[in-house]
């Protein structure tokens, strides 16, 4: 078993899990691991945002959790939910951004910290696979929850991109 | 719980739990109407749309149905309360379990509830109740998302064809009766309100005109007028519909109690 700090530990083996719908992403980028306890008795406590309530995965991502931290010879985890303050798609990191962009999913716009950005409508995302800014909406809706359906208008193609919730 | 000074405290936790009960099971009727959809919708796009919907209210009602589950104090969980409560026992506004009809009807219904739960989640973040406020606070930005669905079809609708135009008022003409049960405050209604966890639903029908009205406006549909008909849905009394849901929705728990995945 690896020495050192458990929390650390634990940290960087969730930096390596992927997200079971958009693998690209670790569950860290998607920025729902929002705790890391250890407990007197050597119990970690991981606490998970989910995306969205009814999401699919979500089960799933607990599973993987539990799994990857005892492969590490960390066994005695408990995954709690932490509802408060709900996940935005803000907290993706500017890494997952990137990660998602390459992967060919427009990721939502980087977060501006200023109450205007409250009266801005929400900008077309740019294509992720042909770059040019002229693109249309198809659907609210895609493939899985945390996604809309676009499509470019200069390449023509049809893609997906992360709902800003 | 008992000792909290707040206002929930002084409601009676039977109160408490019918209060989360009917939230709970109006999201969880919804969603699995529209459920019936998938596979059956008119295109790709809006197959995907509803079947989205449904999980988001679907996972809204699990949330819920745990809370009040432990409100309770029984040990009944979600599924306990999914699966085994009787007509009854289901307290769900008797609009949400209104036949799936033509995309019009599925629609208009939609967009009466989205609008109706967007108020209501919106007015919840700041409840008594922190882990109701909770929950509203996850819920209110995924109905967002719904509003924005369903108001753009009911304008596509409304303000397109005159076939549609025609077929989408006479859904919102056949639906409207059911909003009345909404906002007509009975005794449970105005013990929540009082203790903080509920809203006035006087003031909150207010606020939900106001955006029934813009949207219709721009659909240029007609408001119906008011029904003097009265439906008691969150009272468990409710129209022939639901018991055929349930028997869909809870057919394998019954015929194999405890069955899991």
């Amino acid at each position: 078993m690896a020495p050192g700090d458990p929390i650390a530990r634990a940290r960087h083996v969730l930096a390596g899990v992927p997200d079971p719908e958009i693998p690209v992403l670790s569950l860290v980028d998607l920025g729902i691991i929002r705790s890391v306890e250890v407990g007197a008795d050597g119990t970690l406590t991981v606490g998970v945002s989910p995306t969205y309530s009814g999401c699919p995965a979500t089960a799933v991502i607990r599973a993987d959790i539990v799994a990857a931290l005892d492969a590490e010879g960390l066994a005695r985890v408990r995954v709690v939910d932490v509802l408060s303050p709900p996940w935005t798609s803000d907290w993706i990191s500017e890494d997952g951004r990137r990660k998602l962009e390459a992967y060919g999913i427009a990721p939502p716009p980087a977060p501006v910290a200023s109450v205007r950005a409250l009266t801005i409508p929400e900008a077309s995302p740019r294509c992720p696979r042909c770059g040019a800014a002229d693109t249309e909406l198809l659907s609210e809706f895609g493939s899985t929850p945390c996604k809309a359906l676009h499509r470019c208008r200069a390449c023509l193609e049809p893609f997906d991109r992360f709902k800003c919730i | 719980m008992s000792t909290t000074p707040s206002g929930a405290g002084k409601v009676a936790v039977a109160s408490r739990v019918r209060h989360v009960l009917r939230i709970a099971d109006t999201s969880l009727v919804l969603a699995q109407r529209l459920g019936e959809w998938v596979g059956h919708a008119p295109a790709i796009e809006e197959d995907l749309g509803l079947a989205n919907t449904a999980l988001d209210l679907l996972g809204q009602s699990r949330l819920l149905l745990s809370y009040a589950g432990e409100l309770e104090g029984m040990g009944r969980g979600e599924d306990a309360l999914a699966f085994l409560r009787e007509e009854p026992d289901y307290l769900n506004a008797t609009l949400a379990e209104q036949p799936n009809g033509d995309f019009g009807d599925t629609i208009v219904r939609q967009f009466l509830i989205d609008t109706y739960q967007l108020e209501l989640y919106e007015w919840l973040t700041s409840c008594a109740d922190p882990r109701l406020a909770e929950i509203a606070a996850k819920a209110v930005k995924e109905t967002r998302y719904h509003v924005r669905f369903s108001a753009a079809w009911l304008v596509r609708l409304g303000d397109g064809t005159a076939e549609s135009h025609g077929r989408v008022q006479a859904s919102l003409d056949r639906l409207w009766p059911y909003t009345r049960e909404l906002f007509d405050a009975d005794d449970l209604d105005r013990e929540v309100a009082a203790g903080g966890l509920a809203p006035d639903l006087a003031m909150l029908r207010t606020a939900w005109l106001a955006r029934v009205d813009a949207a219709l406006a721009e659909a240029t549909l007609r408001r119906p007028a008011e029904s003097p008909y009265h439906w008691y849905g969150k009272q468990g009394r409710h129209s022939e519909h639901l018991g055929y849901i349930l028997a869909d929705l809870q057919h394998l728990q019954r015929a194999h109690p405890g069955a899991s995945w």
